[in-house]
């Protein structure tokens, strides 16, 4: 057993780093009350953890009695949701919502590390039993992080509402595991596909309990209709909190459900053998109840957000929405279907952490983060315009901003698979979501600024960050090949033949 | 394993302490009558695990019944805490009344 559990150990360093860095500033904050301290000692865990995953040897294998998986796609969903956490802990050095706080800075940024360490575990999870604890690790610090500011009565209210749906839908995971359990007598996804492939399971009672586990995944990616946590959420919480359960707490989502749909449902020795889709079990088609979720998370996400005056509250519809567009590369079921979902993942951490970037500062220094306070923005500060206006034409799918290359290859892998008409859903949606960025622009640059409206100028930490995030929402739009070539490289999944 | 009582009676129990807890989550309106609700949910799960756990003999599934609890321990206390911080500023615990944030 020792001997098993270092060899395992090996595999874990990137969690180990952060647990080690979650405890270090748990304990430095005893000591010190220093803001900037505790959050380069947490951004300095989360460096090293990203420094462990691209180390390690590219094979794909399982850890502590097939507990987790490292495999080719849990190390890119962790590289996405660590650069994620670094941005966000970077933001986090700037906001003054949370310099306004003397006290606890030290457990935001405990709690930070803690939630970047549940999101890896959920990309790996590869038994019933950690998805369930990744998840709740996850939510639960997550829960704590958007009622920070709980002075703040939204944030409160954030964070009440956040925990609520955030049980119920867990909770309802867990029932749904316990009835898989029940019919398969095990909880690794490997020996339950085995169980599964066997033929004996009442199909009826095993399409409930997927569906009971599909609500837990469709609360932590937002999609409709288990969203309606999101936009109160995404409103309350400090804009940094949300900037991050947009981006890297949906790409764990994400992660855990197509590695459970991927193993659990798919005929692993059968399937795919000419075309490399996947071939499900049974006769009963998962993808399209996922289609379903993909088309309501689309057309809900965009259609509610014509009507939002509050910028985190519209951001959080185009996130609902987004989920849905993501879905729609899991809905093929192929390698394409899932490389496409990793290429969108990596172009949206550029494109969505810039527009909330913006909506920080905005919000900084107007204190407001209503539509009003956009009004004469690009006359007030040309940079900050110009930079948004970039960023919502990238979350648009303008080319040549990255966001057209991640649809791009959505919609393609769409095509590949003969699903003609979610493309056509997906690209009528796209149109939608341009009326709604473009009101953005149009407050920018064509009202005049309200009377009063002060002319602000950007610090060079603050000129860097937005570049930081500027340069790769370009960059990815005009020189996508390394990115697509690495994500293709990266679809190997421990367990299945290729 | 032989259980005295067969495993549908269980299942069954578990069933309806499922529905009752989703059923109290979506009639009440204290914040804390919620809480017990999901508290139900979970502990539904748990018997369900249980009972499939010693009918089948493999004990997975009573393991992760003590995951269960830790988590359901820690939701709780998070979740009161935030229902004090949220009477701190409202003086209520009642749903209806947390309506600064809607569309």
């Amino acid at each position: 057993m020792l001997p098993h559990i270092l060899e395992s150990a090996k595999l874990f360093y990137p969690e180990l780093a952060l647990t080690i860095a979650f405890c270090f500033v748990i304990l430095a904050g005893l000591v010190t009350r220093n803001r900037i301290f505790t959050g380069l000692a947490g951004m300095a865990g989360v460096l090293a953890a990203l420094y462990f995953v691209s180390v390690q040897a590219p094979v794909d294998g399982t850890a502590f009695s097939d507990m987790l998986a490292v495999d080719g796609f849990s190390r890119f969903f962790k590289i996405v949701i660590l650069a994620a956490t670094f941005i966000v802990q970077l933001f986090s050095l700037q906001s003054a919502e949370l310099k306004s706080r003397a006290m606890g800075t030290a457990e935001y940024n405990a709690l930070l590390t803690a939630l970047a360490l549940g999101m890896c575990l959920m990309a790996g999870a590869s038994n019933m039993l950690m998805m369930y604890l990744a998840l709740e690790l996850t939510s639960i610090t997550s829960y704590l992080l958007a009622g920070y500011t709980r002075e703040a009565e939204d944030s409160a209210e954030a964070a009440l509402k956040y925990v609520i749906y955030g049980a119920v839908a867990s909770g309802m995971m867990l029932y749904g595991i316990s009835i898989v359990y029940g019919l398969t007598g095990a909880l690794d996804i490997y020996s339950v596909n085995q169980a599964l492939g066997s033929g004996q399971v009442n199909l009826w009672t095993l399409i409930l309990a997927g569906i009971l586990i599909t609500v837990g995944f469709g609360y932590k990616i937002s999609a409709v209709p288990f969203h309606f946590w999101t936009p109160d959420v995404y409103e309350g919480a400090p804009v940094t909190i949300t900037a991050l359960l947009s981006v890297a707490s949906k790409a764990a989502g994400f992660a855990m459900m197509i590695r459970f749909f991927r193993v659990t449902f798919a005929d692993l020795i059968m399937g795919g053998q000419e075309t490399g889709a996947w071939a499900m079990l049974g006769g009963f088609e998962w993808n399209e109840v996922l289609a379903v979720l993909a088309v309501l998370s689309m057309t809900l996400g965009n259609l509610v957000a014509l009507w939002q005056n509050n910028l985190k509250r519209l951001l959080a519809y185009s996130s609902i929405a987004h989920a849905g567009y993501m879905l729609l590369g899991v809905v093929t079921m192929s390698p394409e279907g899932v490389s496409a979902v990793m290429i969108y993942f990596v172009v949206y951490l550029f494109m969505n952490l810039g527009a909330f970037y913006v909506v920080m500062l905005v919000a900084d220094k107007t204190g407001s983060e209503e539509m009003s306070a956009y009004a004469g923005l690009g006359q007030r500060s040309p940079f900050i315009g110009v930079a948004m206006t970039i960023f919502l034409l990238s979350l648009t799918g303008i080319p040549p901003t990255a966001g057209f290359v991640g649809k791009l290859y959505i919609f393609s892998a769409l095509i590949g698979a003969k699903m003609i008409g979610l493309v056509v859903i997906g690209a009528l949606n796209s149109v939608v979501s341009l009326y709604y960025y473009v009101r953005i622009l149009k407050n920018m640059f064509l009202k005049d600024a309200a009377p009063g409206g002060a002319v602000f100028g950007l610090s060079v930490p603050e000129v860097a960050m937005l570049l930081l995030l500027l340069v790769p929402t370009l960059l990815l739009g005009l020189y996508f090949g390394p990115l697509v070539e690495y994500a293709q490289a990266s679809v190997s999944i421990f367990g299945i033949p290729r | 394993m032989h259980l005295p009582v067969p495993i549908e009676y269980y299942l069954a129990l578990s069933a309806i302490m499922f529905i009752t807890g989703v059923t109290g989550v979506l009639a009440r309106r204290n914040a804390i009558v919620i809480f017990m609700s999901i508290e139900l949910m979970l502990n539904s799960a748990n018997l369900a695990l249980v009972a499939f756990s010693t009918r089948m003999g493999n004990d997975a599934g009573q393991i992760l019944v003590f995951f269960v609890m830790a988590v359901a321990a820690a939701e709780a206390a998070i979740g009161l805490a935030i229902v004090i911080a949220l009477f701190r500023n409202r003086e209520t615990v009642f749903v209806n009344d947390m309506n600064i944030l809607k569309w």
